[in-house]
């Protein structure tokens, strides 16, 4: 077994460590868990309120004084052929500004803050509660996830921060390697556990601190990849722990 | 993977005397229907994790499982159909699961049992549903599933697959290649749009001055900018897309006559692919843990919303946001058999994570992805990240995507089998 700081618990401590983790999991699953955007009933109300003067949505929705509201997640900014956008709203689409959750998010609470001069006369929606609302009622006209599996996402996770880079804490990290062994079920749909690698790189028998800090590279985005971005993306430092320790004692 | 010597006797008896699925075996059962992307994976998992503690029966029943992943690059010429069989040997011999070779035909919730179509019946601790997809009756009028010799739909792995190829192969030179898509929800979002990539690439070899009618009652699809990017770069005149703006909604077939009636309208076509619109597998409705189309599951188990001790995986469920894809399920079956350990034998039960990617193919080494990720929320699996391929890129890359779903297929068969 290779020295490192990252050592698995012996097999004879595991029960204490299980149940030691317990509290522990039930704090991480409670802090990663995801949240669909807000309730769209309320929604339905703070748009009618706020938003249909000028927009429509729906299966009769056309252009008014705003564009028509419906695929507006992942639309282009000024995406509509003929409406009258402003200038600057124009630009933004030209740069490559497609309406995300963040962005909607932002354009609601202070449009003029993400587009300068907008020509949306709405001051802004401050209550992130509300606004959250809205946009999960705004999300029900737009493109499911389930069909178009790159449509915009339908909630908003409570990522793990990405914090300091990797920090001597980071690598001293003692990992759990059961619950290495269950999150590496998501690594052995792509990679092969006996180490061959066609076309998808081996991932056995790394030392734990080269696992780590890669994990933490395509976490942070330094390492191009959209897959490992994405599945890295949503590891806390405890769990690329548990992976490394799960890894540096499995055998092939 | 190193056996222990209980479980290769287990098995032994097991594989020898088929009746031994009735033996009281004093270990909690877990019975598991469908020996797909959903059902080999969480078989193989509870046997492999639990280590011997529990009893794990996979009924399924073909001896070869055909996936139908990959099942378009066999059309297009780059898989054999050989390399898309898989057999369940490993999973019976080194994982000690006993499969059984037949259908599941009733389920009886109150006593925890389900009977094959030999008759046997089978009780359990825990059941695991994962049937894959079957057909809402007369979504396209005039076909029905007496109809798939003539045309087919292909979108079950298998003898379906090996018909469309051979009617592809023997079309006329200059013929009409037609293909009715679904409507959503269905089997792999982008699947039908990959298939019509690989059946123009075959008549791109063999019969360049084929056509290829595409009717789709659906405004938009997955990956679309990519694919129509490709259509044009690879295929140019090739395929037409006939949206429901123009009619493509409005679809009737005449499998007798070799017509289908779009609009009204009346064309002969050679070959019709038709891919109606889908539900959960039939078993999940006998089972009575369906709510419409589909089975409505528990975000963060997969279990039944109907049934505490039914599990339902993969296409057949109505989850939230995750795509019906053998990805998926295999995502889903993970979570799923930990939740199962945890429940049977005090095992720990940790959070659920998901994820999914979808490769296609366009071209020779032109390859495209799509993926998110996705976690449990109290109301449904919700997509959190998604990324997709983008228009122009070099090809360089689009070679890398490609080989890197030959290193995915590779990889996710023996997560499932061994």
């Amino acid at each position: 077994m290779p020295s490192s700081p990252i050592s698995p618990r012996s097999p004879n401590s595991m029960g204490r460590g299980v149940k030691f983790l317990l509290p522990l999991l039930a704090a991480l699953s409670t802090s990663a868990a995801a949240e669909t955007l807000g309730d769209t009933e309320s929604g339905a109300k703070i748009f009618a309120r706020d938003c249909a003067q000028c927009h429509m949505v729906g299966p009769d929705a056309q252009n008014r004084i705003g564009p028509n509201l419906n695929s507006v997640y992942g639309r282009r900014a000024g995406g509509i052929d003929g409406f009258q956008y402003s200038k600057s709203m124009i630009r933004m689409g030209a740069d490559g500004m497609d309406w995300t959750l963040e962005r909607l998010d932002a354009y609601i609470e202070n449009p003029r803050a993400l587009v300068s001069d907008t020509r949306m006369s709405y001051r802004g929606l401050k209550d992130p509660t509300q606004r959250h609302d809205l946009m999960a009622y705004l999300r029900n006209y737009s493109d499911s996830p389930q069909n178009i599996p790159e449509a915009e996402p339908t909630a908003l996770r409570t990522a793990p921060d990405l914090g300091p880079a990797l920090s001597p804490e980071i690598l001293a990290l003692q990992g759990d390697p059961e619950y290495g062994a269950y999150l590496s079920a998501e690594c052995t749909t792509c990679h092969l556990r006996d180490g061959s690698a066609a076309g998808i790189p081996s991932i056995t028998n790394w030392p734990a601190d080269d696992f780590v800090a890669a994990m933490h590279a395509y976490k942070s985005k330094l390492r191009p990849h959209a897959v490992m971005q994405m599945m890295a993306g949503r590891l806390s430092n405890e769990e690329i722990a548990a992976l490394a320790a799960y890894y540096a004692i499995i055998q092939n | 993977m190193a056996l222990s010597r209980r479980i290769f006797l287990s098995t032994l008896t097991a594989t020898l005397a088929a009746p031994m699925v009735m033996a009281q075996t004093g270990k909690p059962r877990v019975v598991v229907v469908g020996g797909g992307a959903g059902g080999a994976t969480i078989a193989r998992y509870l046997a492999k994790d639990s280590k011997g503690a529990l009893d794990v029966v996979l009924i399924e029943p073909a001896r070869t499982y055909y996936t139908c992943f990959f099942s378009n690059l066999y059309l297009g010429g780059f898989q054999t159909y050989e390399s898309l069989g898989h057999s369940y040997g490993k999973l019976a011999t080194e994982y000690g699961i006993n499969v059984v070779q037949d259908y599941a035909v009733g389920v009886d919730r109150d006593a925890k049992s389900v009977t094959l179509a030999s008759g046997t019946t089978l009780s359990y601790d825990r059941l695991v549903l994962s049937p894959g997809i079957d057909f809402v009756e007369n979504a396209v009028p005039g076909w029905s599933t007496a109809a798939q010799h003539i045309m087919p739909h292909a979108y079950k792995g298998g003898s379906q697959t090996q018909l469309l190829q051979a009617q592809m192969a023997a079309m006329p030179q200059g013929g009409t290649f037609a293909m009715v898509a679904p409507p959503n929800p269905y089997r792999c979002p982008p699947g039908p749009y990959e298939r019509i990539s690989m059946v123009a690439h075959h008549f791109k070899t063999n019969n360049p001055t084929a056509k290829i009618l595409l009717i789709d009652p659906k405004e938009t699809y997955s990956k679309q900018a990519l694919f129509e990017e490709g259509w044009n770069i690879h295929y140019p005149g090739m395929i037409t897309r006939i949206g429901p703006d123009m009619g493509g909604g409005v679809i009737e077939v005449r499998p007798d006559t070799m017509e289908i009636v779009v609009d009204g309208e009346a064309e002969k076509v050679d070959v019709c692919n038709v891919i109606p619109a889908q539900r959960a597998g039939n078993i999940a409705a006998i089972a009575g843990v369906t709510d419409g189309n589909w089975a409505p599951v528990h975000p963060d188990s997969m279990l039944s919303k109907a049934d505490e001790n039914i599990y339902v995986l993969g296409d057949a469920t109505n989850q939230g946001d995750m795509p019906k894809s053998g990805f998926s399920a295999n995502s889903q079956a993970k979570v799923a058999a930990n939740h199962i350990r945890g429940a049977l034998t005090g095992s720990t039960v940790f959070p659920a994570k998901y994820s999914n990617t979808c490769w296609s193919l366009i071209a020779p080494d032109d390859g495209v992805k799509v993926g998110a990720s996705y976690e449990p929320t109290a109301e449904k699996i919700a997509s959190v990240e998604s990324f997709v391929s983008q228009t122009g890129e070099d090809a360089a890359l689009r070679k890398a995507t490609y080989e890197e779903s030959l290193g995915w297929y590779a990889g996710i068969t023996t997560d499932m089998f061994g």
